[in-house]
């Protein structure tokens, strides 16, 4: 097989063994009751989590580029309420424009 | 009932424009490493996960070994097993059913199918996760038709829009000191790895934040 397809195989059945735990291995049970709280917690852990790795994430550094700028700008899109989509589109030309100077 | 469904196709749709664009950048990127035609388009249809594929695809193009590309993918999307459980028990019907259903989780349509006050719709993450399934495959196949012709994706600012969107979809689920603890604790574990350790284990670790919840009972 070539590495190409072993790749594919292979992360394609992890990511969906991965994704398939929760609601195959436990499924319609109720969760533990020590579980509650933390579970509860998990979405603003997570998604801090990756506003972080995906603004200044980089291989094994942090680095400060034209996402943070772009980020900058689309959290204040956010916090003046703005659609989804004028956030995506400030932080995206945000950082563009950054970078053509 | 079936209103649920679109419910979850608007809340996403503006997401599903930055997910045909970073489809349409994976197709690229797969052409330029090589990957054939096939082969990227069966992964954005079974593994589904961006930053998984795009690891694989430029670690091959770099000449990385697969089992390098094998491991880098599979440290970014072991965060699924905690947000998998998180939602386990709204899952309905026989385990083939539930399976189908969770592989429709990616990050964007979990967070738009928590409700406010806790709880997560099955329902609203079909339509949501269905939506940007059916942009990040088309995505894929557009960009290994158009190649290079369509550029760095990078160069218009794609990938700033990923931390604002990750933003926006976190705002809403603050609305207790606990969250902000959880959120602070889960950004501040990723800034710190983010140096030491692989790409995926700072957010996999980030999500332990939520472990703050064993304080505040």
């Amino acid at each position: 097989m070539s590495a190409v397809w072993l790749c594919v195989i292979a992360v394609g059945a992890a990511t969906v063994a991965f994704k398939a735990t929760g609601p195959v291995l436990i499924g319609r049970r109720e969760l533990p009751a020590w579980l509650a709280g933390p579970v509860g917690l998990l979405a603003p852990a997570v998604l801090a989590a990756l506003v972080v790795t995906q603004a200044v994430g980089g291989h094994r550094a942090i680095v400060a580029d034209a996402r943070l700028a772009g980020l900058g700008a689309g959290a204040v899109a956010v916090a003046l309420r703005a659609p989804l989509l004028v956030v995506l589109v400030v932080a995206a030309a945000t950082a563009a424009l950054i970078r053509l100077l | 009932m079936r209103a649920r469904y679109f419910e979850g196709a608007r809340a996403i749709a503006p997401i599903g424009v930055a997910a045909f664009a970073f489809g349409l950048s994976f197709g690229v990127l797969a052409r330029t490493a090589g990957m054939g035609w096939t082969a990227p388009i069966v992964m954005s249809a079974t593994t589904f996960a961006g930053s998984a594929q795009f690891a694989v695809a430029s670690l091959l193009r770099d000449g990385g070994a697969a089992a390098a590309a094998i491991g880098a993918a599979v440290m970014l999307n072991v965060r699924y097993v905690p947000i998998s459980i998180s939602v386990a028990s709204w899952f309905d019907g026989p385990a083939p059913k539930r399976l189908l259903q969770a592989q429709m989780i990616v990050d964007e349509s979990w967070a738009v199918s928590l409700k406010r006050r806790g709880g997560f719709d099955v329902r609203v993450l079909l339509g949501a996760g269905g939506l940007l399934y059916l942009t990040w495959t088309s995505g894929t196949a557009v960009g290994l038709l158009l190649g290079n012709a369509i550029g760095d994706a990078n160069r218009l600012g794609l990938d700033a829009a990923f931390p604002a969107l990750f933003l926006a979809l976190l705002v809403p689920q603050v609305a207790r000191r606990r969250h902000l603890s959880a959120a602070l604790l889960g950004g501040g574990i990723a800034l710190a790895l983010i140096p030491f350790t692989p790409a995926g284990v700072p957010i996999v670790a980030g999500a332990g934040g939520c472990l703050v919840g064993w304080s505040r009972r």
